[in-house]
């Protein structure tokens, strides 16, 4: 059993967690992930860690509540135990050595590209970070993404608050302005199809963290299989971090929604 | 008095169109009088040929001469010595290849029903019977699994018995392996694999689950935390997918996947959270035991259609004759000597139809296997909205990649030696993860193996 130490609201629906689990905290780095099990009868949902404190020894999760098991999750207090968190699984985060990054969050991706942002900053590279949310009451991590970037931009689609707009056309816009040598893209799919897209006329390599559908997440259901330059690869042992240039988004995004009839009943993918 | 039949004694069986709408066991367990009539069909040969086809070797006429006797406890004492999951591999292992195959019953007529009365007894065990913890004496070993299916728990079985301090980490939330996730409860009851998980942990085996041994710990971090030796049994978890055109559209499942939902995750049952896609017209690639499970799974969770869909004729099928027998039975359509070329979806992306070709085989190669051949212009589709690959798995590359030391061949295996040693010392392997995909069975002799030779190796 998995102790839950802390629990917080960053907005209406989305909720931070921090759960015991000494060994998953000795190892994992950014970009990994876990698989969180409620209960007996609770199915397995992908969570990519958010921040790690190899010390106190806990992991911390960010999490929508969007279907039904994100829901049931949301639902549970400090003090209360979850049956299995397994992990850390995934590929940490390849970041080389980058002197100017940008890092893009869309949404509740931000909870993901915050600690990206955060080991780009710690690695000593000039960080900035575009984050984009549909309003202003949606948005979450603002504080924390300022401390470790040099620059933050907000957007909103309704221009509720920050600029009004997509994170794609801030992007445009630095890349018109100035060099850099790594883009990071975690959101909605089709946003880091978009950003994928734009930071290729620019020839800066980007990289996105995907979010398929997932069973075991050790490379044994073939669930989350994706096209990448034409290869099939499987996010949870190959990834999830890709290459964004070699992604092929559409046929992620249809198999991203093979479960929606039955996602008032479970939500496989609430955390991102 | 010996019973001459030339037939087994039949085993109870739930009626075909009954059986296909739910997930109980299909084939009952004999009861002591059907058990015992048939223990008298076997001969005592004075040379056992049947003791030979076992992989894990079970002294099986002496077993089978008390159940005759009526003595099923010293039966079970006598099955226990060599195989620690025997209401497994009574269940499901291959015998028509293994003991059964080599009965001199056999010659004329049927063989001695050697997997029921192994079935019966490990059975009559569970239900009549509580293990003592048997007095072992400790040596203060500790040694590692990884791993919790047939290799490792077999393993694990052994070594406890010999005093040592056995740990085994498991990456699943269940232990079992494909007992648990791969194998359905109707050919195999999870109770059944609970029952013989717990009566290790009663020898003192302990099982550690949600432990991805080469991401938490690897290997010589668990050398660092004073095991002596690591058994990696880590199974062959990677599912093939053939690489046609289509195969990620909506409704294409590796087998692994399907079967995962519904053995591990139960999806079949509503008070659990996982889904399944309702299914209709679902073609199964693959002649093997997967396929056979996955096809009539798919037939319990209602599908109308359900084909086996292989490139080779019936004769070559790999799966088990019982496993084909029933699944004809149930309403599975067999689609040989047929292959699959394209997946065709419709614009949502769903899966509509399978277009495939014939094949014919060639004469046998000098490997005695006959080749599909494509009959070239022989294209044809047929209606279905789910397309399940069951055509192999290959080792689970996460510990081969996090350790230092360890020799894979091309195909990813892990090499060892006579003595299931890998390239790295005290580090031993077996089961899928060295022969690739293979048997329960299989898997648990070579356990057994690394078991005695890591005893060889901490006695020094």
């Amino acid at each position: 059993m998995f102790k839950i130490v802390e629990k917080r609201q960053l907005n209406a629906q989305v909720t931070l967690m921090t759960i015991e689990a000494p060994f998953i905290a000795k190892k994992v780095e950014a970009g990994q992930f876990v698989i969180i099990r409620i209960d007996e009868k609770g199915e397995r949902i992908p969570l990519t860690v958010e921040d790690f404190d190899r010390e106190n020894g806990t992991v911390s999760i960010v999490f929508q509540a969007v279907g039904y098991s994100t829901r049931r999750l949301a639902a549970l207090s400090v003090g209360d135990s979850i049956s299995d968190v397994v992990g850390p699984l995934g590929k940490p985060t390849e970041f080389g050595a980058p002197k100017k990054a940008i890092v893009i969050g869309g949404g509740v991706g931000c909870a993901i590209a915050y600690p990206q942002a955060k080991a780009l900053y710690n690695m000593g590279a000039e960080v900035t970070v575009i984050a984009g949310f549909r309003n202003k009451d949606i948005v979450i991590l603002e504080e924390e993404m300022k401390k470790v970037s040099s620059k933050t931009f907000i957007t909103t689609d309704d221009g509720s608050y920050g600029e009004k707009g997509f994170v794609t056309d801030v992007l445009k816009r630095l890349l018109g302005e100035d060099t850099y040598d790594l883009v990071i893209a975690i959101g909605p799919i089709p946003m880091m199809k978009f950003v994928s897209l734009a930071t290729k006329e620019f020839g800066v390599k980007t990289i996105v963290s995907l979010n398929p559908i997932m069973i075991d997440g050790t490379g044994m259901c073939g669930g989350c299989r994706v096209s990448v330059g034409g290869e099939t690869k499987f996010a949870c042992v190959d990834g999830p971090d890709f290459d964004g240039h070699l992604v092929d988004f559409d046929s992620l995004m249809l198999r991203n929604t093979g479960y929606k009839a039955e996602e008032e009943h479970a939500c496989k993918m609430g955390g991102f | 008095m010996a019973n001459m039949s030339n037939v087994k004694t039949p085993a109870k069986e739930q009626e075909p169109n009954i059986r296909n709408k739910n997930f109980d066991e299909v084939v009952s367990t004999y009861s002591e009088a059907e058990a015992i009539s048939e223990a008298q069909r076997c001969l005592n040969c004075k040379n056992p040929k049947c003791v030979e086809g076992c992989p894990v070797n079970v002294r099986i006429p002496e077993f089978i001469g008390e159940v005759a006797k009526g003595n099923f406890s010293a039966a079970y004492k006598i099955i226990a010595k060599t195989n620690s999951l025997p209401a497994v591999c009574g269940r499901v292992c291959p015998q028509e290849t293994q003991c059964e195959g080599k009965c001199v019953r056999a010659i004329k007529g049927e063989s001695v029903a050697v997997g029921r009365l192994e079935r019966f007894v490990a059975d009559w065990h569970l239900k009549n019977e509580t293990d003592l913890p048997e007095t072992i004496k400790p040596n203060g070993k500790k040694v590692a699994v990884i791993g919790a299916g047939p290799a490792g728990l077999s393993c694990a079985g052994d070594l406890a018995k010999l005093g040592y301090s056995v740990t085994v980490f498991e990456a699943l939330h269940t232990a079992g392996g494909v007992l648990s996730y791969g194998i359905p409860e109707f050919r195999l009851p999870k109770s059944i694999v609970k029952a013989e998980v717990e009566a290790l942990e009663k020898l003192g085996v302990q099982i550690k689950t949600d432990m991805v041994i080469g991401k938490v710990l690897s290997i010589d971090e668990l050398f660092d935390m004073d095991f002596k030796a690591v058994f990696i049994g880590s199974g062959a978890g990677l599912p093939s997918f053939m690489g046609i055109e289509g195969e990620n559209s909506l409704g294409v499942y590796s087998a692994n996947e399907f079967l995962t939902r519904i053995n591990l995750m139960k999806a079949y049952d509503d008070t659990y959270d996982t889904p399944i896609k309702k299914v209709n017209s679902v073609a199964v690639v693959g002649g093997g035991n997967v396929a056979m499970d996955a096809a009539r799974c798919a037939k319990r969770l209602g599908a109308e259609n359900v084909y086996i869909v292989y490139r080779r004729s019936e004769t070559e099928m790999p799966a088990r004759a019982e496993e084909v027998h029933h699944a004809k039975q149930e309403g599975i359509e067999f689609k040989t000597l047929t292959n699959p070329v394209r997946i065709i979806s419709d614009d949502r992306g769903q899966v509509q139809k399978l277009e495939c070709v014939r094949t014919q085989l060639t004469e046998v190669d000098e490997k005695g296997r006959r080749k599909a051949q494509t009959i070239e212009g022989s294209n044809f589709t047929f209606d279905v909205d789910s397309v399940i690959m069951a055509i192999g798995t290959s080792p689970n590359p996460l510990i081969r990649t996090t350790t230092s030391g360890i020799v894979a061949n091309a195909r990813g295996c892990l090499v060892v030696n006579e003595g299931m040693e890998t390239s790295k010392q005290g580090v031993y392997a077996g089961g899928d993860t060295v022969t690739g995909a293979a048997t329960v069975i299989l898997a648990m002799g070579a356990g057994k193996r690394a078991a005695q030779s890591i005893h060889e190796f901490l006695s020094k």
